[in-house]
């Protein structure tokens, strides 16, 4: 991807939000249900009633309603939660390391099982490895995030209680952080225990929010493989005396992943989707879990600012996978 | 169609194959059919009736079971099984209308995509392009939180979601009918567009729909399922497997049958809808083109 290219997709970037923005502001203005409906005490008065929408702006014309929110978005200000009484985007930004943390153990566990279960298959093509593979791929597309979840939840929590089944980090676990991401602050500072128990809460939700994107990468790493086995390099190594699992990790792998990485990489931004439903499961505590949360109460300014939290980690994602793949493939930066 | 011709074994091992999908999966789906329908026959006790003296009882075989309950109660000493049993009136509903709205509405419109092509299909596949780039759990819960709580909120939440699936199929489909000979053909000898799609490409197409129907009704089972786990279907006296979940997952130690029991309707279900869906593009189709 060329730098027009780059420039072009960042463009776009303002006008996708913005669109986002206004869909989501609409809807869920024009639906009935009273946002306040959740902090009215029994005693309240109509005017009581009147004087928290007109704080919180609910009084004015939805067009009105949304130019002032945009006003203050523009400039840093997502508003206040109506539920939490907080600012959004302080909260927002306080569970996010949690999901990305999450999202990115989840990705190197999915890229991980996919690549093993991929080189397995295509070395014992055709024996009894590459069926076990392929019944894998089958067991873990079937199955949807959600369903694994609550099948580790059994597992874990009831039958072999080995693992933690819910929340970030042991309270008893008293260590300060100066940033929101523990398992990378912990790994660099070295902190070892700590960095042992948040992975340990942390190993469930990443599989279950892993296992069917590693059955996704295995499909496609292994055809790929099969493929690039094929091309003339291949066979070259292999003329000159090489063994076929050297040909295979040294020669088709590099090649195969290239194309592997373009067609999952859609995937990955879905475990971000997959993160709300996995981390309610595991009462974790990153922003999924929050939008749950926030759409049960009707937390308006909240429920805007995480939508447009999550549009914005899609495209950013997207655009880090684009820039990865033009990066692995040179024949991209000529284009 | 083209007209290919397998082998006479081939033929047989096919069809041998194919019985065993639809049997199986037909006979999940009719037996689930059959449990919503006469749901208050089968259920021991009523579903919503409280004791709270046999109170998260376990199921009748382990150390504290009551005979009475099968499966055990939960912590309002409501009886499982029953509940069960009346969830999978939730499910079936859901399943039956919500998918076979997302289908007509899906459906009518991948086939005007494909069949007239030019704007249409630009506007069509523009539209899916915007649906495809959002994850679809996350905007059935967005959803099924701005309109509110409720059956028809979790109608609506699946059907704007997920006509995409078979307008994008069936538009591929549609295209791909298009340009073979018997639509040139059609043509040819003087059928009117409409008699074309209607007479010739329609039936064609519907054997691949069967199978998307199908598959669908096991998404929205799931779906459904899903929002009532995160609190956002029907009211929570109303039983479903998502709720009894939700509430399975709070009384992990204590209730983990009521954890376990609905886990496994789900699985049960849309393994069920998924075997017949394979097992009918099976054998509907015999050339097998996918």
């Amino acid at each position: 991807m060329g730098n027009g290219a780059i420039l072009r997709r960042l463009l776009l970037v303002p006008p996708t939000l913005f669109g986002v923005a206004v869909v989501v502001f609409v809807l869920l203005r024009v639906v009935p249900g009273d946002p306040v409906s959740m902090m009215i005490s029994p005693g309240a008065t109509p005017a009581d009633i009147a004087a928290l929408h007109a704080r919180y702006g609910l009084d004015l014309p939805i067009a009105e309603q949304f130019l002032v929110w945009l006003k203050a978005a523009v400039s840093g200000d997502f508003g206040v939660s109506i539920t939490r009484r907080q600012d959004v985007l302080g909260l927002i930004l306080g569970r996010l390391p949690a999901t990305l943390e999450l999202v990115l153990v989840a990705t190197l566990i999915a890229f991980s099982i996919g690549g093993g279960m991929a080189i397995l298959g295509a070395y014992f093509r055709r024996r009894a490895p590459e069926w076990a593979v392929d019944g894998f791929v089958a067991a873990s597309l079937a199955i949807p995030d959600f369903l694994w979840g609550l099948l580790f939840i059994l597992v874990f929590g009831v039958l072999w209680p080995v693992l933690p089944i819910s929340g970030r980090i042991d309270p008893r676990v008293g260590v300060d952080f100066h940033t929101g991401f523990y398992l990378i602050e912990s790994v660099i500072t070295g902190r070892w225990t700590v960095a042992g128990d948040l992975l340990r809460h942390l190993i469930l939700p990443a599989m279950a929010l892993a296992l069917p994107l590693s059955a996704i990468v295995t499909r496609l790493l292994k055809a790929s493989l099969g493929e690039a086995e094929l091309q003339d390099y291949a066979q070259v190594a292999r003329s000159r005396g090489f063994t076929s699992g050297r040909v295979l990790i040294l020669e088709a792998l590099p090649n195969a992943l290239i194309s592997t990485v373009t067609l999952a990489g859609v995937q990955i931004t879905f475990l971000i989707g997959g993160t709300v439903l996995v981390e309610r499961i595991f009462s974790y505590e990153g922003i999924g879990n929050m939008a749950v949360d926030a759409m049960i109460n009707r937390d308006l300014p909240l429920i805007q600012g995480l939508v447009l939290t999550f549009a914005i980690l899609f495209i950013v994602l997207n655009l880090l996978i684009d820039l990865l793949v033009a990066w692995l493939d040179p024949r991209l930066q000529h284009g | 169609m083209a007209e290919t011709s397998p082998t006479a074994e081939g033929r047989r091992r096919l069809a041998i194959r194919i019985d065993a999908r639809v049997v199986a999966g037909g006979t999940i789906v009719a037996i689930l059919l059959l449990t919503a329908i006469a749901a208050p026959l089968l259920a021991p006790h009523n579903p919503l009736d409280q004791d709270l003296l046999s109170a998260q009882l376990p199921p009748s075989w382990s150390a504290g079971g009551d005979p009475a309950h099968l499966f055990g109660t939960d912590s309002l000493g409501r009886d499982t099984l029953s509940r069960l049993i009346y969830a999978s009136r939730i499910a079936v509903i859901v399943a039956l209308v919500a998918a076979t709205l997302a289908c007509v509405i899906g459906s009518l419109l991948g086939l005007a995509a494909g069949f007239f092509r030019g704007a249409v299909d630009q506007i069509v596949s523009r539209l899916i392009d915007v649906w495809m780039s959002f994850p679809p759990v996350l905007l059935s819960i967005v959803l099924a939180a701005a309109v509110g709580a409720g059956l028809g909120s979790v109608i609506l939440a699946i059907v704007v979601v997920d006509w995409t699936r078979f307008a994008r199929v069936i538009r591929a489909e549609t295209l791909l009918q298009g340009q073979l000979d018997y639509v040139a053909a059609a043509k040819v000898v003087g059928l009117t567009p409409t008699a074309v799609l209607t007479k010739e490409v329609v039936p064609n197409v519907l054997p691949l729909l069967a199978t998307l129907l199908s598959v669908e009704m096991g998404i929205a089972v799931l779906v459904e399922a899903i929002l009532s786990f995160v609190g956002l279907s029907v009211s929570t006296d109303t039983p479903t497997w998502g709720g009894m979940i939700a509430e399975g997952r709070q009384l992990i130690n204590q209730t983990p049958w009521l954890l376990a029991l609905p886990i496994g309707c789900i699985i049960v279900t849309v393994l069920g809808f998924n075997l017949l869906g394979d097992g009918l593009r099976a054998s509907l189709d015999p050339v097998q083109r996918r």
